[in-house]
């Protein structure tokens, strides 16, 4: 750039120069205290001459509820219990609308198979729209939509009632403890709604070395696209075994250790990373507890409505309809004996099995790059491309197309580990780049959960299998 | 002073602490039409959007919400930068009115960077509920700037507001921003730096602040005002639109 400056511009720059360090060589370590302090001094007298306070007691309210849901002993069984309860109410309160869907659907396709039967479509051209695009697309909504529009509002209100900050409050010890900044409880806990955005929300972490860690750390937990997974998962495997009056409670029980696992984790690299690569002490930084608010009910829910459950419902269909119909194509153009796709399955399959996944799972994962929202999407067009081709009807029905492929509960409870723990999604690895244009700690924050979800996902597969669990 | 022509739309900037109703002012103002822009240089996306009022275009830009425009954070030199550089028609501070005295630092600051200052006192149906009063008209004449009261979630005020910003993108309302008087050290020193940026950018930029900055060794101030420096030798017409004068 220098060389494009006339000489204008140049000699400016000099005369900026001269007079920084002029400006340097007279100020002293006490300036900006001085400046600050005299700021912060105006406010006050300023303030004691325009504000009058009926009642003092009343400003106290914020600070009693602060002392309960903040305290060393009750701060974490309320926060585990708060977590608890909405995941059991997305669970409790998703199936029924799940299944009326799924019905729903099935029902719709009857009567378009009949609309293709009436024109005389080819059979390619079905299999194609309804028996790849449609029911990818039907089992996408018919899943993902319930849970969503539940989880999403009851989490928006707890974060404008002003709870989030509470859980920081109370993370804040644990943070430090690992070599990270308090403030990387609040980014973890955006990671929750959508890592990108959870990326940008770091430039709130002054300190260059600790914002690197919370970046590197926070696809730990899981975000809208992830959730999905986790609790369909386990409320299809994980809870098989428990009477049924419980399940529900134990598959919100598996959700929650899905999370705190997560949360382990990310506590885990962030402690590992700061005695390596990233050594230093943690910086000092006041963490401001907002006013408790009352969230304005229907307006609140309605927008998370909106904007997290539609959005990314809208992110699923739209990159998982040309997905379908890749899968569907890939399915169906043999070389040899089998499809494309059954090759690429059992290129994968091998390596996949070792980490008690398959072959689709892990292609899945790997198409799934883009977006989270699509692994599941992909994964049950793959399933469903390959004969067993399942009408979209209940949650039961779901669970056998599964089972056809040879699930057990090691590979729910695997997919879910690989889900939690994998390489970001295209968009968060994007904006990681953007915001430390750097090469290489982009690759770091590829490489480091990947290898987290192999060597996990590895190590249960061959315990479980060494112990004859499955 | 520059005023924009009749098709160009006012710039509007909605600065303040997190948490005071910023954004919710933000939605309250724009309605529905609101996308989210890019600011060139860093990936920090500032909502931005436009409303009409009486015949007027504005285009709101939503900035970071930040305690301070020290520089501490990537997010504090966003909403530094947008306000020093890109010198919005009016900046809209908003406080929260249940916690002014905290709040009114960044209130103090933004006083000392620009003159077209409008204070928003947000959340004022709280405050009240609170038992907490303000005399906004004896904090205006303090300050030197209008001082509206809203409750943005409620929609309260917003019209005032408006009324408001615009009269001052006009410049109907003649504002003396307060500016806080430093020790006399400290001011002698404000003195001999001042004059001397002027020299080097004439009156476009606020002296008295980046004289401040540099008191403080703000190496980050340092490097963002080289970055603005080459525009202004660009030998083309293309920088007509810079705030800053072609000859110092």
């Amino acid at each position: 750039m220098e060389q494009t400056l006339n000489p204008l511009t140049q000699s400016k720059h000099k005369q900026l120069d001269s007079l920084f360090s002029e400006a340097e060589s007279m100020t002293e370590p006490s300036s900006r205290d001085e400046i600050v302090g005299q700021i912060f001094r105006a406010s006050k007298s300023i303030c004691d001459e325009v504000v009058h306070y009926q009642d003092r007691q009343k400003l106290h309210r914020s600070e009693k509820l602060d002392h309960i849901l903040t305290s060393r002993t009750w701060g974490f069984p309320i926060m585990l219990a708060m977590l608890g309860v909405i995941i059991w109410l997305t669970i409790a309160g998703a199936n029924v609308p799940s299944s009326m869907l799924a019905e729903t659907f099935g029902w719709l396709e009857g009567y378009i198979t009949l609309g293709f039967q009436a024109i005389h479509a080819p059979d390619w051209l079905h299999g194609l729209l309804v028996l790849g695009l449609y029911r990818g697309i039907s089992w996408v909504v018919s899943v993902m939509l319930p849970p969503m529009a539940i989880f999403f509002p009851a989490f928006a209100l707890l974060e404008n009632f002003g709870y989030l900050p509470r859980v920081a409050f109370n993370m804040d010890r644990l943070f430090k403890r690992s070599g990270g900044h308090g403030k990387q409880s609040l980014t973890m806990a955006m990671g929750f709604g959508c890592n990108a955005a959870a990326i940008m929300s770091t430039r709130i972490i002054e300190s260059p070395r600790e914002r690197m860690l919370a970046i590197l750390t926070n696809n730990f937990v899981p975000c809208n696209g992830r959730w999905p997974t986790l609790i369909l998962l386990s409320s299809l495997f994980m809870a098989a075994g428990v009477a049924s009056g419980l399940q529900t409670f134990a598959t919100a029980a598996i959700v929650m250790g899905m999370v705190l696992f997560g949360v382990v984790i990310t506590l885990l690299v962030s402690w590992i990373l700061s005695k390596t690569a990233l050594k230093g002490v943690p910086t000092h930084y006041t963490l401001e507890l907002p006013p408790y608010r009352r969230p304005k009910f229907w307006n609140t829910v309605i927008r998370a409505t909106l904007d997290k459950s539609l959005f990314t419902l809208k992110r699923a269909v739209i990159v998982a309809a040309p997905a379908g119909v890749i899968t569907w194509i890939l399915a169906n153009i043999f070389i040899g004996e089998l499809s494309i796709l059954e090759h690429i399955v059992a290129f994968l399959d091998p390596f996949a099995r070792a980490l008690g996944l398959d072959g689709f799972i892990l292609m899945a994962f790997i198409l799934g790059m883009p977006a989270n929202e699509i692994v599941l999407p992909i994964l049950m067009m793959g399933y469903l491309s390959t004969g067993a081709m399942t009408e979209v009807e209940d949650m039961a029905a779901l669970k056998q197309i599964f089972l056809d492929h040879g699930w057990t509960w090691l590979t729910a409870l695997n997919m879910m580990l690989f889900s939690l723990l994998h390489y970001p999604c295209g968009t968060t690895l994007i904006n990681i780049y953007k915001e430390t244009k750097s090469p290489k700690w982009t690759f770091l924050s590829f490489a480091i959960p990947t290898a987290m979800a192999i060597g996990v996902t590895f190590t249960v597969a061959q315990v479980a299998r060494g112990m004859g669990w499955v | 002073m520059k005023y924009p022509s009749k098709e160009m739309p006012y710039r509007i900037a909605l600065a303040g602490n997190p948490n005071t109703g910023k954004s919710t002012l933000f939605n309250t103002l724009t309605g529905l039409r609101q996308h989210t822009g890019n600011w060139p240089g860093k990936t920090v996306l500032c909502a931005e959007g436009e409303y009409r009022f009486q015949e007027k275009n504005y285009t709101v830009v939503d900035l970071p919400g930040t305690y301070s425009l020290y520089s501490n954070s990537a997010d504090e030199e966003v909403a530094r930068d947008y306000i020093l550089f890109e010198q919005p028609d009016v900046t809209i501070v908003v406080l929260d009115a249940t916690s002014l005295e905290r709040n009114l630092n960044l209130a103090l600051q933004v006083l000392e960077m620009s003159d077209r200052v409008v204070i928003c006192l947000n959340m004022i149906d709280e405050a009240i509920r609170k038992g907490i009063r303000i005399h906004d008209q004896k904090l205006s004449s303090k300050l030197g700037v209008p001082v509206v009261k809203t409750s943005a979630r409620d929609g309260k005020g917003i019209n005032e507001l408006k009324k408001i910003v615009t009269r001052v993108a006009e410049g109907r309302i003649q504002t003396r921003p307060y500016r806080i008087r430093y020790s006399e050290k400290i001011e002698e020193k404000i003195q001999s730096i001042q004059s001397q940026i002027e020299n080097i950018f004439g009156d476009q930029l606020p002296s008295r602040w980046i004289a401040l900055r540099l008191l403080d060794g703000e190496r980050s101030m340092l490097n963002a005002l080289k970055k603005r420096i080459p525009k202004e030798g660009a030998p083309d017409g293309a920088n007509l639109k810079s705030p800053y004068p072609v000859e110092a």
